[in-house]
């Protein structure tokens, strides 16, 4: 805030920062207002000024088997892989909060580990580990190291709900005569789900944006969306990438605005308590 | 497995809880909880081992591993191994080279310890190759002049002499390659000469630009997350969306608009070009420069969310006393306020550093070859020359250097936070 | 907890749905309008005559996928478009089957080049200097031309790698084609294909794909380029005013061979017969001007493709042809030494 008081110099300074800063959003969303429009060139030159105005690329992917395709396995792969992370993840989220041993900082490490090792080296390991196993160019192989690389945040943003959470609700459900499972479903779990969406959310956003891992394990059967856009962007530059990447931007705008809500919703149930 | 036994014994030992005491029951009560959410880590621990660690583990593994002469020739690798290396190995060595040769002549594990020769010194494939075809000598021939007479190299100490390292089931000669070093003949360890010499530029650039990158996020998120701090919710909200949005969006999507911009008939050259600011277009992408701006904006986020966090939790009062004591403005900043920010600073600066480490789609796709770093190698060994000791040593290196700088920053950081404590 | 076992059971259906298609016949070539012409020249008519689907795949001649599969024994590839060195390890590796050429038609139908113990031939493409007309005022007629930076102000594109760049540098030196690689094997001759790329170093845009260089001139990112000629004629095709100088180009071939243990090797087998016919190569000619390696091809060609082949007599006259004995000796030795000087 501008106090009142304020000397020329530091309001020179604040309106100086205001607008620094809002360059520096504007770098931020640059690069997204920019490509949106080009998806409705109707040239095929991924450039400035457009030619006029069409959706024949919108079309182009539609038809296309390539992109079909990999929209599918990008289906296909990305729940799967979100669902494995976040049940494995969530279990042991709980038994990580819950407990107390020797070692649990070591074992908490190296649970959230696949976020920090370099991808590439992910990428290679799983892919000379798999091959032998006959579980490289397939959905099984994808799927499984799609899970490992969400499996981080899942636990991070579980955990951190769960340290919020109050366990005298749990002691009370005992003390009434639920047992521990019903507990979990009717009382931990309703509480604890917007950590575990939002987990979720960044698994999967994780997931269908994967393009390293993904160039080591999958076969051209199961290329999956960023897969084909890296294909694209390297050998084949067109507006069809583009319209694409405006599919993308849409969906990850839709994916932010859910996660807002749950916040603004486990805020609204977190104040409600305490009145 | 642990919850089955549990119960187990749980139902043996029911008769006579209730005569324990309290005390013996209560730990049992604490230790059946404590095996619960062990079970419950369990899955997920399991899971990792099997599709995590023991890959990566593997993977290391390999960047000493030497299986392909021990598995080609193995016999000879073991008559080797007593040779001590000096003029030519003795005639029984002979003959069982010469023997072993005649009946791996054309198999597949000829061909891969022959490809791996062939990585010590250029030309053992064909030679390998063209000995397999020539044999079996005459009869009653002397094996030393008889090999010498199919090639000259088979009088040679240093051919048997690379033989012999390349048959010992461990070797060193990755991780020295990926440090630019080999094992000269005499087994002393030398740097590679100039014209093959490469990793250490690599990885020194690895590091180089990471910290580039750190410095940019680092200068750029932090005005932005002070503003962010300093507004009225509502309107921080809204801007914080601003933020997450790019942090959503896909990586290649980034990376597809970086080019558009950037490139020669891009936005950014033909708005100069129009301000008369240039003549010519600039070179601003498949450069240092564009790899710079691409990953400072991919990376930026993973500094403003840190930041933000902390900044949030410092109560403005300190601020607000330190100006009514006479404190100028700037120097309150910098001496009140920004210490208590060096946890978000540290926090988010070793997250961007680290992610940077391993970036390969951003050089990959908007770099020429002087801007790839450590993962692009990675990648090239892998996939292109199948050379996957050298990948994997690589990458051994690699991990190395990020597990050694996480330790040595997160001991200094330490140190930091507990200054800023102090004061 | 329904939810859930629609959606396991939905993964599943469609996990054994992909093991169920294993009579389909993977093919495996590099993308682009090569594998468009491939579709249009091979893949549509067997799939009308035999009835038999394709599934078809692009990667950019990564062998180390193929290795995986052999290696354990899990090939789900039938038919993979292949590169003469990389063909020559697979082959000594195990990777492929030795071919049996009398189900294909015989070793005498083919040109030599085309015919080795584990792949067959299937087209002629060469490497040769293109430029974009519309930015150059006068055209560059050699290698030399290319290194000329006064005359010729400019990018110019390469393909990142040591195989063809060190050819064009010592043809750009002035070495005779039947002598460059003999001096590559020394090295002085390395030396000295070097020391010439360090002249242009600073004005090289390296490529990696071989749709990129056509793009590239068609932008203006560059002004002249190394390319494949069939890729320059398709983008001529398209009305882009980009030439071929045919002086110094290097060709070689290029293979179908079939994994060790693929899944289908008669219907590959019946692939390999089908795309070696000489009427369908000329179709393939037809589409993208690579030269075909059917004999009988060659004969029937209309005049007007014909020319623009690198199996022409005019454009073979002054080609080097491509070496792949040399590139299986000294490939790994002189990409780590590319490498290692492009990174520099």
């Amino acid at each position: 805030m501008l106090q009142a008081y304020a000397s020329p110099l530091e309001r020179t300074w604040f309106y100086a920062h205001r607008v620094i800063a809002g360059l520096i959003l504007l770098f931020l969303i640059l690069p997204i207002l920019v490509i949106v429009p080009l998806s409705f060139n109707s040239d095929s030159f991924l450039m400035y000024p457009m030619a006029g105005a069409s959706l024949r690329w919108y079309e182009e992917i539609i038809g296309s088997d390539v992109w079909r395709n990999a929209l599918l396995n990008s289906l296909i792969v990305s729940p799967a892989a979100t669902l494995l992370a976040v049940v494995l993840g969530t279990l042991a989220s709980i038994g990580l909060v819950r407990s107390d041993f020797p070692g649990k900082a070591l074992l908490t490490a190296i649970l959230i580990s696949p976020m920090v090792v370099p991808v590439v080296i992910v990428g290679v390991a799983m892919y000379l580990f798999f091959a032998p196993l006959g579980l490289a160019g397939s959905y099984t192989g994808l799927i499984l190291a799609h899970a490992v690389l969400g499996v981080p945040f899942v636990i991070t943003t579980v955990t951190a709900t769960l340290q919020g959470f109050d366990y005298n609700l749990v002691r009370a459900a005992a003390s009434l005569g639920a047992n521990p499972v019903l507990t979990f479903f009717r009382v931990t779990l309703p509480l604890v789900a917007p950590g575990i969406v939002s987990g979720g959310l960044f698994a999967f956003a994780t997931s269908f944006d994967e393009v390293v891992v993904t160039l080591f394990l999958a076969s051209p059967g199961q290329a999956t969306l960023p897969r084909q856009m890296f294909a694209g962007i390297r050998e084949n530059i067109s507006p069809a990438i583009a319209a694409v990447a405006t599919i993308l931007i849409v969906l990850s705008t839709l994916m932010l605005l859910t996660l807002e809500w749950l916040r603004r919703r486990s805020e609204k149930l977190r104040t409600g308590k305490s009145r | 497995m642990t919850a089955t036994t549990l119960t187990a014994s749980d139902a043996a030992a029911a008769p006579d809880e209730r005569t324990l005491p309290l005390k013996t029951r209560l730990q049992r009560a604490e230790r059946r909880k404590k095996l619960l959410h062990l079970a419950l880590i369990a899955p997920l621990a399991v899971f990792l081992l099997l599709t995590f660690l023991w890959p990566i583990g593997a993977l290391l593994k390999r960047s000493v591993d030497n299986p392909e002469v021990v598995g080609g020739l193995p016999a000879t690798a073991a008559a080797l191994a007593h040779w001590n290396g000096q003029g030519l190995p003795p005639a029984s060595a002979l003959a069982v080279f010469v023997k072993e040769m005649e009946g791996a002549r054309g198999s597949t594990e000829l061909a891969s310890a022959a490809k791996r020769l062939n990585t010590e010194m250029t030309g053992y494939r064909s030679l390998i190759m063209k000995t397999a075809r020539s044999l079996p000598l005459p009869d009653g021939s002397n094996l030393q002049e008889g090999l010498a007479a199919i090639d000259p190299r088979w009088g040679e100490t240093r051919t048997w002499q690379v033989m012999a390292r390349a048959g010992q089931p461990y070797t060193s000669y990755y991780l020295l390659a990926a440090l630019d070093h080999a094992v000269d003949a005499d087994g002393a360890i030398v740097a590679a000469t100039e014209d093959q010499a490469i990793y250490l530029d690599v990885l020194g650039r690895t590091f180089w630009m990471s910290l580039v990158v750190t410095l940019c996020c680092l200068v750029l998120g932090f005005p932005l997350a002070y503003l962010l701090t300093s507004l009225p919710t509502r309107s921080s909200n809204l801007l914080m969306i601003l933020v997450l949005l790019p942090f959503w969006t896909s990586i290649l999507v980034r990376v597809a608009s970086w080019i558009v911009l950037l490139q020669s008939g891009g936005l950014v050259n033909q708005a100069l070009q129009a301000l008369g600011l240039i003549d010519e277009p600039l070179q601003l992408v498949f450069n240092r420069l564009g790899v710079y701006i691409a990953m400072t904006h991919i990376l930026l986020p993973f500094m403003i969310l840190p930041l933000y966090s902390v900044m949030k939790g410092i109560s403005p009062i300190y601020l607000r006393a330190a100006q009514s004591l006479g404190c100028p403005p700037f120097q309150s900043f910098w001496k009140v306020y920004f210490p208590q920010t060096l946890p978000g600073v540290f926090a988010g600066s070793l997250l961007v550093f680290i992610l940077s480490m391993g970036y390969y789609i951003t050089p990959a796709l908007l770099g020429g070859p002087q801007e790839q770093m450590a993962s692009y190698f990675i990648a090239f060994y892998t996939n292109e020359t199948i050379n996957w000791g050298m990948a994997a040593a690589l990458s051994t290196v690699l991990l190395g250097a990020t597990l050694l700088l996480y330790v040595v920053y997160s001991r200094y950081a330490g140190q930091g936070r507990n200054a800023a404590k102090a004061r | 907890m329904h939810a859930l076992k629609t959606i396991a059971l939905a993964v599943c259906g469609i996990l054994s749905c992909s093991s169920a298609m294993a009579s389909e016949l993977t093919l495996i070539s590099f993308g682009g309008t090569n594998q468009k012409a491939q579709d249009k020249a091979f893949y549509q008519p067997f799939m009308k005559t035999s009835g038999n689907k394709i599934l078809p795949g692009e990667y950019n001649g990564e062998q180390a996928r193929v290795k995986a599969m052999v290696e354990a024994r899990k090939v789900t590839w039938d038919v993979v478009e292949v590169e003469s060195p990389e063909l020559a390890r697979g082959c000594e590796e195990g990777l492929y089957e030795k071919l049996d050429y009398s189900k294909i038609g015989g070793k005498d139908e083919f040109i030599g080049k085309a015919v080795t113990d584990c792949g067959i031939g299937f087209f002629v493409w060469s490497t040769l200097l293109a430029y974009n007309a519309d930015k150059l005022k006068a055209a560059p007629a050699s290698w030399a031309d290319f290194w000329d930076l006064k005359k010729f102000p400019g990018k110019r594109g390469m393909r990142k790698g040591a195989k063809f760049t060190l050819e064009i540098a010592l043809l750009a030196d002035g070495v005779k084609p039947d002598q460059v690689y003999k001096l590559l094997a020394t090295k002085e001759g390395t030396d000295r294909a070097f020391k010439k790329l360090d002249q242009i170093k600073g004005s090289i845009q390296w490529w990696e794909a071989g749709a990129q260089p056509p793009q590239m001139l068609a932008a203006g990112d560059v002004v002249m380029s190394s390319a494949y000629n069939g890729r320059i004629a398709t983008a001529q095709k398209e009305g882009k005013n980009l030439k071929m100088v045919w002086g110094g180009n290097i060709y070689d071939v290029e293979s179908y061979a079939i994994p060790k243990g693929a899944p289908n090797r008669d219907l590959a087998y019946k692939y390999l017969q089908f795309s070696s016919k000489a009427e369908n190569q000329q179709v393939f000619s037809g589409e993208i001007p690579y030269g075909p390696t059917n004999l009988k091809a060659a004969k029937g060609m209309p005049a007007q493709i014909a020319a623009e082949l690198p199996t022409s007599a005019a454009n073979i006259a002054s080609a080097l042809p491509s070496n792949t004995q040399f590139w299986v000796e000294h490939g790994e030795e002189l990409e780590q030494r590319f490498n290692s000087w492009a990174a520099k």
